[in-house]
């Protein structure tokens, strides 16, 4: 069941980003744009998704998971180098080409030859990413 | 264009409800990024299944839902240096950062998490000021 949960949330996450425009990479870049014509869109996808998650949130307080043990702990509230440091890297790629990673395979259908070579590039990211993350920490240690 | 909020609105919609089914029902985070790069650096070995077909559906269903709409643009730019120097930066900063739009922007945010706001604040800084740059000052993009 579990199987079958993870498929249709993707699929129901795909049509979202579809119908929502997200996998237009002008749309994106143009809510990023503010010196530029500024399409509001982006913040009311934001918006549409925060909500059901938000009350999703809440009903984890009273209920247990349907098909898992128990709901997963969140992470310690702490601001590390790390996530300020990726957050940043990542700003710079979204912004560069309008895509971050759901998009990215929501869009390899009809994305073209830019849209492959986009997933397989962040493909090559996220494997070098753990050599990225060792590094960095040693420089911090070193420091 | 008037209509483009209405379809953000129930698109974002759309996203969210994923999100909380994937939360309610597998007790699992609806992050793009991290489901990905479990799958490719090998730390998602446990789940693998539950990580593919998740994928699987969030490539077919908007490939389906471009069929019968006649078709979707991406507009990604025809620059392959831009788009391969953005793909090594997404993939790089959303693994080191553990989470990406769907992550930290929406899972994070719906719960007020501290770290989800300030990923959030900084790659959408970064992004905006990446756009003004390389396309006003530089007209790269």
């Amino acid at each position: 069941m579990r199987n079958l949960v993870s498929f249709v949330v993707g699929s129901l996450f795909g049509l979202g980003l579809l119908i929502s425009g997200m996998t237009n990479t002008n749309k994106v870049q143009g809510w990023l744009d503010i010196f530029g014509a500024w399409d509001p869109t982006l913040a009311f996808v934001m918006g549409g998704a925060i909500i059901p998650m938000a009350i999703a949130w809440q009903l984890t307080k009273i209920r247990k998971p349907v098909f898992a043990d128990s709901f997963p702990t969140p992470p310690a509230p702490q601001i590390g180098r790390n996530l300020v440091i990726g957050s940043t890297l990542f700003g710079m790629g979204w912004g560069l080409a309008g895509l971050c990673p759901g998009p990215a395979i929501a869009s390899l259908s009809f994305g073209g030859g830019g849209g492959v070579v986009f997933a397989l590039s962040m493909a090559a990211g996220m494997l070098i990413a753990p050599r990225v993350r060792t590094r960095l920490d040693q420089a911090a240690a070193a420091s | 264009m008037q209509l483009d909020w209405i379809y953000g609105l129930v698109g974002g919609g759309i996203i969210g409800l994923a999100a909380a089914i994937f939360l309610l029902f597998n007790a699992r985070i609806m992050g793009a990024s991290g489901i990905i790069g479990g799958l490719i650096d090998g730390s998602g070995k446990s789940d693998w299944t539950e990580r593919a077909l998740l994928i699987a559906g969030l490539f077919l269903a908007p490939a389906l839902g471009a069929l019968v709409m006649g078709g979707s643009e991406t507009n990604i730019t025809g620059n392959y240096g831009v788009i391969i120097a953005a793909g090594l930066l997404v993939g790089v900063g959303t693994r080191l950062a553990n989470g990406c739009t769907s992550g930290h922007g929406v899972c994070g945010i719906s719960r007020l998490s501290l770290r989800g706001i300030v990923a959030t604040g900084f790659y959408i800084v970064a992004g905006g000021l990446t756009v003004v740059i390389f396309k006003h000052v530089l007209g790269v993009i």
